[in-house]
């Protein structure tokens, strides 16, 4: 207790010094990247933490690592960590963020209790945990962050790689690019199939040319997306089949049953005009 | 009872399925069918599922018994209007309805039957119901 509340006290009546001092050790560790977070901003970023890490050890929050001020810290911290993730900071600088407040903070609990030297053992050990423990904090944020970005990007590129689009009154077709996994095959489907229902189409021509190889797996896909569509009144015709994919899709053993299937999109769509009764005549 | 209405439309029977539909439902209307079949000798039957937003294996099943049994009893079943997520939902299933025919909406469905119903018959002359 006597540990925590020595921290507690050089915390509170040397508040001003140790930010000025995390400031400057920030600076010259490099963490604080002036070009992403202007100077300000980091320094009221810094003295607010510094605000509520003292509530939290005068608290005596530290050592159990819970109560509503350790919460806020927490949190403070997690907000920090990820946005940083979001501008750029590199993990170890987004954890010297912390870590550099070690060195003030020894410094000031040195000048205080410089005589008693297992007072001050005690008490820049229970700091250094401390310490520590919140540098973890930041960096799990930090890759927290990250991996939402991802997650999104993931998303993003996701929609972007599923156009549907109308050939024809009646036709529509589905360009295929990049590997089918289950994800993407759900995506296309639902796509495909409520553009059919909102163009009321007869026919629907999944182009496959892009798609980089044709396993079990994608062709099973496939036949879903074919399954589906019949059940809506539709047609499926599967065009892009590339010589190496048709050997494939025999030495497999893939039974792509009654679907039509064409190398090219230009043949495709000549049979989906054709099976709905249309020509294509010269002017 | 709630019963699902059955509709006489010239020579063919129009179901529309406007609520959910439970297992009980689904049998009383599987009875109510195949009854006015045998009665009228309907040659089509169009059964519009646009309404139906939850299927589950069973419902799936019933739609292609009732196909069956109507072609049991001389009669072109076409299911239209299935919804997008119930399409998904029943390929999921592993249910593909083999022999049944679809359409995308009542007015092609109807298109279908008449079709279908004219190849058949050829120029056999049938009364009308």
């Amino acid at each position: 207790m006597r540990v925590q509340s020595s921290l507690a006290d050089v915390l509170a009546d040397r508040q001003e010094a140790i930010l000025q001092d995390w400031i400057r050790e920030q600076v010259d560790s490099g963490a604080a990247r002036p070009d992403l977070v202007s100077e300000q901003t980091h320094k009221a970023q810094c003295a607010s933490l510094l605000e509520v890490l003292t509530e939290v050890v005068r608290a005596g929050e530290a050592e159990a690592k819970s109560g509503p001020n350790w919460s806020k810290l927490k949190e403070m911290l997690v907000d920090l960590s990820k946005s940083r993730a979001r501008q750029g900071f590199s993990p170890s600088e987004t954890a010297r963020l912390v870590l550099s407040l070690k060195r003030p903070l020894f410094g000031h609990l040195r000048q205080t209790l410089g005589k008693d030297a297992a007072a001050l053992g005690d008490a820049v050990w229970s700091t250094t945990t401390l310490l520590d423990d919140l540098a973890l904090v930041t960096t799990e944020a930090y890759q927290q962050g990250r991996e939402e970005i991802i997650r999104r990007q993931g998303q993003d590129v996701l929609e972007l790689s599923t156009p549907v689009v109308s050939l024809w009154d009646g036709i529509l077709a589905l360009p295929l690019i990049g590997a089918l996994d289950s994800n993407r095959t759900q995506v296309v489907m639902e796509a495909l199939l409520e553009k059919l229902v909102e163009s009321r189409s007869k026919i629907a021509i999944i182009d496959i040319t892009g798609v980089p190889t044709v396993d079990t797996q994608v062709a099973q896909h496939l036949l879903k997306t074919v399954a589906a569509a019949r059940l809506m009144g539709a047609e499926c015709i599967i065009s892009g089949i590339r010589p190496q994919i048709a050997q494939t899709i025999v030495h497999l053993g893939v039974d792509l049953g009654d679907v039509t299937t064409k190398a090219s999109l230009q043949s495709a769509l000549a049979i989906a005009l054709n099976r709905l009764g249309l020509t294509i005549v010269p002017k | 009872m709630e019963r699902i209405p059955i509709l006489r439309l010239g020579n063919h029977l129009l179901v529309s399925i406007q609520v959910d539909l439970h297992d009980r439902l689904a049998l009383t209307l599987q009875d109510d069918l195949t009854s006015r079949l045998a009665e009228n000798g309907a040659r089509g039957v169009l059964l519009d599922i646009s309404s139906l937003e939850i299927v589950d294996s069973f419902i799936g099943r019933m739609i292609g018994n009732i196909a069956a049994m109507a072609r049991v009893l001389d009669a072109h079943t076409v299911v239209v209007g299935m919804r997008p997520a119930v399409a998904i939902t029943l390929v999921e299933l592993g249910i593909s309805m083999q022999g049944v025919r679809t359409a995308i909406d009542v007015d092609d469905g109807m298109r279908l039957l008449e079709a279908e119903t004219a190849a058949e018959a050829g120029n056999v002359e049938r009364p009308p119901l």
